[in-house]
């Protein structure tokens, strides 16, 4: 019988999870188009992405319940693409969480060992129940926990077997925000402490943000950026991760001078500098994207900004206070209306509709894309939330 | 993560304690309806078949009975027809254990792999309702018969001796009554597999369970509710059946419910029947 079937051979260490021009079709819709990816052994790696863009596909690939069109799954050298998913040394804690309803939560986080024959299942059980805090719930029935015991019973049933990757699907996704950002601590330093390689996958950016070490940013079945939280969002590389990725003014600019260190943009009249690493584009229009956080507003003519960019003529247009910070719009000459957020330091009096300032910011902050994307493109809608 | 470990109070009941009591005194008048239809067409019949089994078993239908409390009624149906008893009993629990192995695999099928064909599968698993029961068992006489296709075809590769016949055995009484009982089982059975969550066994799997063991330990035990109701309706109705024996059988193969028939619509003796159906 395969209960004994351990997957012994592919435990050891120094295995990364590897997706090689991994492309799944359903008929003709491609969900997930030539992904090539490498994860880190005991990394903590997020898959970032609207709904619909192909997670779970993704996921369900590398725990083999969905078989790729083409391309190739490898843990370390081993390709794992046409093994069976029971054969598999990866666990998923999946969306809905798929409790045995007719089990305990004992025999459910008990189930993985007893299938491999683990001999002294009890103890680690109990062991798991204990690192996930459900101890004197064992005796229950997943109906009669709540949602998030029942979320860290899944999380216990699929730690258990020290997979060499575990695949999370958005495993927060239905709790409430409280208890959300408790499980985000919590699961990072379930993480930390055991070293397993963790692929989260949420639509999230603020958890994702927090929780990893790499974020994969994912947009209609391709990986748009790839990087390290700070890096992203500091420094994308497309008008989608700029806007998934908190907030950005995108402004439409001439690309002039990109000889220097810096690359000289017009912009509507006024030139400013990004520097040449932060600059994605080469000739001709660009957009120049700056955080509205990164910029500094002042009354107009009155201060002096050396060697930031500057934008002048602009007027307030929108003032919404928010407790830590302040929100203004702020309309320019040509037009747009940029977003502006001030910390609330209390150091000087708030703008008020109509006054007149100068926008400015360092040469460090502000990065420059390609003309032809969609300047809306990632934007949050409201239903994407959910 | 103190959520954990301390279970949150119990919110306040939100209703006040009059409004509370008025709903359960407007409640219970839903039940008048059932209650009353049961009372006539149940309680009402079962009483009176009670005392009908009491009375003097000397009577007839044409001069009437005597109630004489005459308990011994029920000592001679058992004496009369224990081997009746204990062969409708063998009878309906093989044609139930059958009626699951057959029926099993096809509501899983249905439930699981039938996609969109479906619901053109559960229709078919019942339309042979639309006939009747008598017909399609006569129907039968004819598959089993000595001279028909079945029997010449076992007798050609030796599983039945030569002189051998199926008609007249109790092994087609057993499939009549396999035949006739398949939906009760099926439709039970795929109504608890169709509810079983695909994405649970999709979760044994990647707990290390192969195709089987995931069977075994999580789809089989999800469907024991349809399991249950499926045994339940097969082997009720099988032990009491009398047409297939009837017309599938001889007298060697008959069941409690054929001396029952005879009883009544022969011989047209009441109290002793009666005694059989209550005990
Ligand atoms: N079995 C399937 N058949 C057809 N289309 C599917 C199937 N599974 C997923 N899709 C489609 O693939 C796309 C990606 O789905 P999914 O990976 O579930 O997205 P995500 O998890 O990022 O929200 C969706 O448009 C979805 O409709
Ligand atoms: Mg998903």
């Amino acid at each position: 019988m395969t209960e004994s079937t351990t997957p012994g051979t592919s435990r050891a260490a120094g295995k990364d999870l590897r997706l090689e021009g991994v492309t799944k079709r359903f008929g003709d819709f491609v969900a997930v188009d030539d992904l090539t990816l490498t994860v880190p052994q005991g990394s903590f790696f997020a898959l970032l992405g609207p709904s619909g863009c192909g997670k779970t596909t993704t996921l369900r690939m590398v725990a083999g319940l969905e078989e790729p069109t083409t391309g190739r799954v490898l843990i370390g050298a081993e390709d794992i693409t046409n093994l069976r998913p029971y054969k598999r040394p990866v666990n998923t804690v999946f969306q809905s969480y798929a409790l045995f309803p007719h089990l305990t939560i004992f025999d459910n986080v008990a189930f993985g060992p007893r299938r491999r024959g683990v001999k002294d299942y009890q103890q680690k059980t109990r062991d798991m129940l204990k690192l996930v805090q459900l101890e004197p719930y064992a005796t229950r029935k997943p109906a009669q926990l709540s949602g998030g015991q029942q979320q860290r019973v899944a999380l216990g049933r699929a730690l258990i077997n020290e997979p060499g990757v575990l695949l999370l699907d958005e495993p927060l996704g239905a709790l409430d925000l409280k208890l959300r950002r408790q499980m985000q601590i919590e699961l990072k330093r379930i993480q930390t402490e055991i070293g397993i390689t963790f692929v989260h996958v949420t639509h999230d950016q603020e958890e994702a943000m927090t929780m990893a070490d790499t974020i994969a940013v994912m947009n209609a079945g391709v990986i748009e950026q790839m990087g390290a939280p700070g890096d992203l969002y500091e420094n994308p590389e497309t008008t989608f991760v700029a806007n998934f990725l908190g907030q950005s003014n995108l402004i439409m600019v001439d690309v002039g001078d990109t000889s220097g260190r810096a690359v000289v943009v017009d912009c509507h009249g006024q030139k400013v500098g990004v520097e040449s690493t932060r600059s994605h584009t080469s000739a001709g229009k660009g957009w120049l994207g700056v955080r509205p956080e990164k910029i500094f507003a002042s009354p107009a003519g009155l201060e002096n900004h050396n060697g930031s960019n500057v934008l002048t003529g602009g007027r307030i247009s929108d003032v919404s206070f928010v407790g830590v910070s302040t929100q203004y719009l702020v309309r320019m000459p040509w037009g747009q209306e940029l977003m502006v957020f001030e910390q609330n330091t209390g150091q000087r009096a708030a703008f008020k509709n109509g006054d007149e300032v100068d926008l400015a910011w360092s040469r460090a902050h502000a990065f420059l894309l390609d003309a032809d994307q969609d300047a809306q493109a990632g934007m949050m809608t409201p239903e994407a939330d959910t | 993560m103190t959520e954990a470990v301390t279970t949150p109070p119990a919110p306040p009941a939100p209703v006040v304690d009059g409004e509370n009591a008025r709903r359960r005194g407007w409640g219970w008048l839903l039940l008048i309806p059932g209650m009353l239809w049961l009372a006539i067409f149940f309680l009402f019949p079962t009483v009176q078949l009670f005392f009908t089994s009491l009375y003097d078993p000397s009577g007839s239908f044409e001069r009437g009975y005597a109630m004489t409390w005459h308990v011994a009624n029920y000592a001679d149906a058992i004496i009369d027809t224990s081997n009746l008893f204990v062969r409708s009993f063998m009878y309906a629990a093989i044609t139930t254990f059958v009626c699951l192995l057959l029926a099993y695999p096809l509501a899983y099928a249905i439930a699981f792999k039938s996609g969109r064909w479906k619901n053109v599968m559960l229709v078919l698993v019942i339309a042979p309702f639309f006939t009747s029961f008598l017909l399609r068992t006569l129907s039968w006489r004819a598959i089993l018969s000595d001279q028909g296709p079945v029997t010449s075809f076992l007798q050609t590769i030796a599983i039945l001796p030569d002189d051998g016949r199926l008609l007249a055995t109790p092994v087609a009484v057993i499939a009549g009554l396999v035949y006739n009982f398949l939906p009760f089982m099926t439709l039970p059975l795929y109504a608890s597999l169709d509810k079983v969550d695909y994405r649970l066994i999709e979760a044994a799997g990647d707990l290390y369970s192969s195709p089987f063991t995931g069977f075994r330990t999580v789809t089989f035990p999800l469907s024991l509710p349809g399991v249950v109701s499926g045994t339940l309706l097969t082997f009720i109705p099988a032990s009491g059946d009398y047409i297939n024996a009837e017309l599938l059988g001889t007298p060697k193969q008959y069941m409690i419910g054929n001396r029952i028939q005879a009883a009544f619509l022969t011989e047209r003796n009441y109290p002793w029947p009666r005694a059989c159906r209550s005990s």
